[in-house]
């Protein structure tokens, strides 16, 4: 695989001096390739020719240093396809830079860039499969979250939903079955097992105890989530369906990735005061879909519902009653409007805020007390140092990021790097570990717990301490929303597992015409092979655990 | 006639110094039954992490006598649907529940299991666990909180032990042999990918609720 030459550092084409992206160098760079410049909110785009994608990925990638494909999103529109690369950098996520592939209506189709970056594999599949776009060159075309067998392509504009579906139920087979290969053995593992988080299917091949491929067949929780959110409005409507993509409690922090979209999209600001309540709700949220990873990674590993499972699951419970007494929910949270958050810290303030200050107090003697049940247990030692290896040049190519990146060595965190909210000006540490392991991903989540901690308790004391006639929730925002007809935005947030992103388009109405959500555990779950081929099963399980997929996320 | 003292227990003390017992039959099983559920550790979506809760620390389903989450249908006899069930799980879920031992419960746990909830209009979602399966109890919510849910299967423990079992299920969807289906156009379409024993389910969403 060609490594990725952004960190060799040689000169990179298209930055100005003062450290910006310069976008006339990028297109000198891309010479007679750019048939058009775009502006979407974000960054400009270049729209060029089906069939120059791969040329001009490369050019990007290798001369201008943009390494990650964050997103793939494909779209119908009345007179023509179109397939939108999201390229950014993961040294510096702030430049971000479009790539817009129109085809024809008659025949949708552009270059495949799987040659170019790993990760646009699946991203491509799913685009074939909702959209109906194909990709010449791509290895393995084939439909990724819905049914092999299924009928039309439900996000273009011809589809019709009430039209029959037959779905097959090939497993009915023995699940144990000769492959091809002598002394390999085919099995099933998902959709239902306890131990894939969900409903998750791996095709694996073994020989003996050890694994020869896996391949991961996602889909089985696909709830049409984009669907959904085309067909609401921007202001209230779409609002409570971010809680349920990634719904181990971290709603706030998918909410934030629409509402970052959406305010950008229509230039609202926030109230410094309810950036500090959006800050401190979502890292509170963090640290319970962290113990959630924690908890069920012990249950994976030791198969059994252990002390540890039961404590996370304990101190789930304070941040859920926590979370509970600000937002009035336990898990869907609906709390975050476009322009603020929905109503004040609950009375009597002082109550609720110690009530957070005491979780807080007991957290370094809590990470203490896990860090000591698992890692200085032999069985998880041996289980998770130097196995599910993922190397930092092979994640990139994959787009992985949130802790499985920082656990690789990845320093990225678009807190930092594409900074939102209050982050800014609190004092915190991005954690990153070069283990590469299963066993360094494990550590960075426990440290991103102390780190949330620590946020939060910084929050608490502005929060204290803020006067009461400036404690604004909500900017003043319009009862109806409607952004100018064809603004397009990418915008991400750091949610629990990693790069959030939303894109938006809009066609002047009060309902998005494109809605395409970029789900961090979608690209992190295809490393899955990369990482478990050639080791033992119980390493596959240990991997999986280790990534801390959500199927909602992962299938929307 | 003396007892070992060890077997005391307020039940005994409640039968009086006879050992005896008379009840009919069923009347013993369907207590048995009712006060002694395994259920099936079985996750679908967001509604499974307050499902966990229900089993864990603090709500501890256990002390009601039906919290032993089982990993396999064939030790379970409840199975509750916690979340959204799309068109490619569907077949495997009837799967799961066709291998539990009868005889066996069904708890459904959130609006998505009523009636397809918050997703009742996506194209890929079954509208609700009740054209799949057989539900004996709906706990509504989204998700139902843990004491929700454990009032559910109390609910439902009571119902067992009295006897009573009035499962409902509206306009099933079935696994069928694709050779077994009617002609229409779309059996014509798959028809080479699919082989005549291969089975199959059938979505007419036009018909659903
Ligand atoms: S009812 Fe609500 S919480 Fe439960 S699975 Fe459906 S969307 Fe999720």
């Amino acid at each position: 695989m060609s490594s990725t030459p952004a960190s060799s550092q040689k000169n990179i084409v298209g930055i100005s001096k003062n450290g910006t992206l310069d976008y006339t160098k990028l297109e000198k760079l891309l010479g007679p390739l750019v048939l058009q410049k775009e502006d979407h909110v974000n960054a400009p785009a270049f729209v060029i020719r089906p069939d120059s994608v791969e040329e001009a990925l490369t050019l990007l990638r290798d001369e201008a240093g943009f390494d990650h494909l964050s997103c793939v999103t494909a779209q119908e529109y009345e007179d023509r396809f179109e397939s939108i690369y999201h390229l950014r950098k993961y040294d510096s996520p702030q430049h971000e830079l479009g790539i817009v592939v129109p085809s024809p209506k008659n025949n949708p189709w552009n270059q495949s860039a799987c040659s170019v970056f790993r990760t646009a594999d699946w991203h491509e599949r799913e685009a074939y499969d909702l959209v109906g776009i194909n990709y010449e060159g791509h290895p393995d075309l084939r439909r990724i979250l819905l049914p092999d067998t299924w009928q039309g392509h439900p996000l273009s504009l011809d589809y019709d939903q009430n039209k029959p579906q037959l779905i097959t139920l090939q497993e009915h087979e023995n699940p144990l079955r000769d492959t091809d290969e002598e002394n390999t053995m085919f099995i099933n593992i998902g959709p239902h097992h306890p131990a894939t988080h969900g409903v998750l299917h791996l095709k694996t091949v073994l020989d003996g105890e050890h694994v020869v491929s896996v391949d991961p067949d996602i889909g089985y929780l696909h709830r049409c989530e984009e669907q959904m959110a085309q067909g609401l409005n921007y202001r209230y409507q779409i609002m409570p369906y971010p809680d349920r993509w990634d719904y181990a409690s971290a709603g706030l922090l998918n909410e934030w990735a629409y509402a970052r979209a959406a305010e950008d999209l229509v230039n609202i600001e926030v109230p410094e005061y309810a950036e500090i309540i959006r800050t401190m709700g979502a890292e509170l949220c963090r640290i319970c879909a962290h113990f959630l990873a924690v908890g069920t990674f012990a249950l994976d590993i030791y198969g059994d519902f252990t002390a540890i499972f039961m404590y996370a699951m304990r101190d789930r419970e304070i941040v859920q009653s926590i979370l509970e007494d600000l937002t009035g929910q336990r898990m869907m949270f609906n709390y975050f409007r476009l322009g603020g958050v929905v109503w004040d810290l609950p009375e009597p303030r002082d109550e609720f805020l110690s009530k957070i200050q005491k979780f807080l107090d007991k957290i370094p003697a809590g990470i203490q007390e896990y860090s000591e049940l698992m890692t200085t247990n032999e069985i998880f030692q041996l289980r998770c140092v130097g196995t599910g290896i993922l190397p930092p040049d092979v994640a990139r190519q994959y787009g992985v990021t949130g802790p499985v990146a920082r656990g690789s060595g990845i320093d990225y965190d678009l807190r930092r790097d594409d900074p939102y909210g209050y982050y800014e000006n609190l004092d915190w540490n991005v954690v990153t570990n070069d283990g590469c392991d299963i066993y360094s991903r494990f550590l960075v989540r426990l440290g991103e717990v102390e780190q949330s901690a620590k946020i939060i308790g910084q929050c608490i004391s502005l929060l204290e301490s803020w006067p009461e006639e400036d404690r604004i929730i909500q900017a003043n925002v319009p009862r109806t929303i409607k952004p100018p007809a064809d603004a397009e935005i990418y915008r991400a947030v750091e949610a629990a597992k990693g790069e959030l992103g939303i894109y938006i388009r809009s066609d002047g109405t009060q309902q998005p015409a494109r809605f395409k959500i970029r789900s961090p555990c979608f690209s992190n779950l295809s490393t899955l092979s990369e990482m478990a081929t050639g080791g033992l099963v119980p390493d596959l399980i240990a991997a999986l655990g280790s990534l801390d997929i959500v199927l909602g996320e992962v299938d929307r | 006639m003396t007892t070992d003292p060890r077997l005391n227990s307020k039940l005994r003390e409640a039968f009086g110094s006879s050992p005896f017992i008379l009840t009919k039959f069923d009347s013993f099983m369907d207590w048995v039954r009712g006060s002694s559920l395994f259920l099936l550790q079985f996750g679908i979506a967001c509604c499974s992490i307050e499902m966990m809760h229900t089993f864990a620390v603090k709500h501890d389903l256990d002390r009601f006598g039906a919290g032993v989450p089982r990993a396999s249908p064939r030790q379970a006899d409840l199975i509750i649907v916690p979340g959204t069930i799309v068109s490619k799980f569907a077949p495997r879920m009837r799967r799961v529940y066709d291998q539990m031992p009868e005889p066996k419960f069904v708890v459904g746990m959130g609006s998505c299991t009523i009636s397809g909830g918050p997703f009742h209009k996506g194209y890929n979602v079954v509208k609700g666990v009740e054209e799949i399966l057989p539900v004996d109890i709906h706990v509504p919510g989204c998700p139902p909180r843990p004491e929700a849910l454990v009032y559910g299967i109390v609910k439902l423990q009571e119902r067992i032990i009295n006897g009573q079992r009035s499962p409902v299920t509206v306009d099933p969807y079935e696994l069928e042999k694709f050779g077994d289906l009617d002609t229409h156009e779309l059996i014509e379409q798959l028809a080479d990918q699919i082989a005549e024993n291969d089975l199959v389910m059938r979505y007419n969403w036009s018909d659903s609720p």
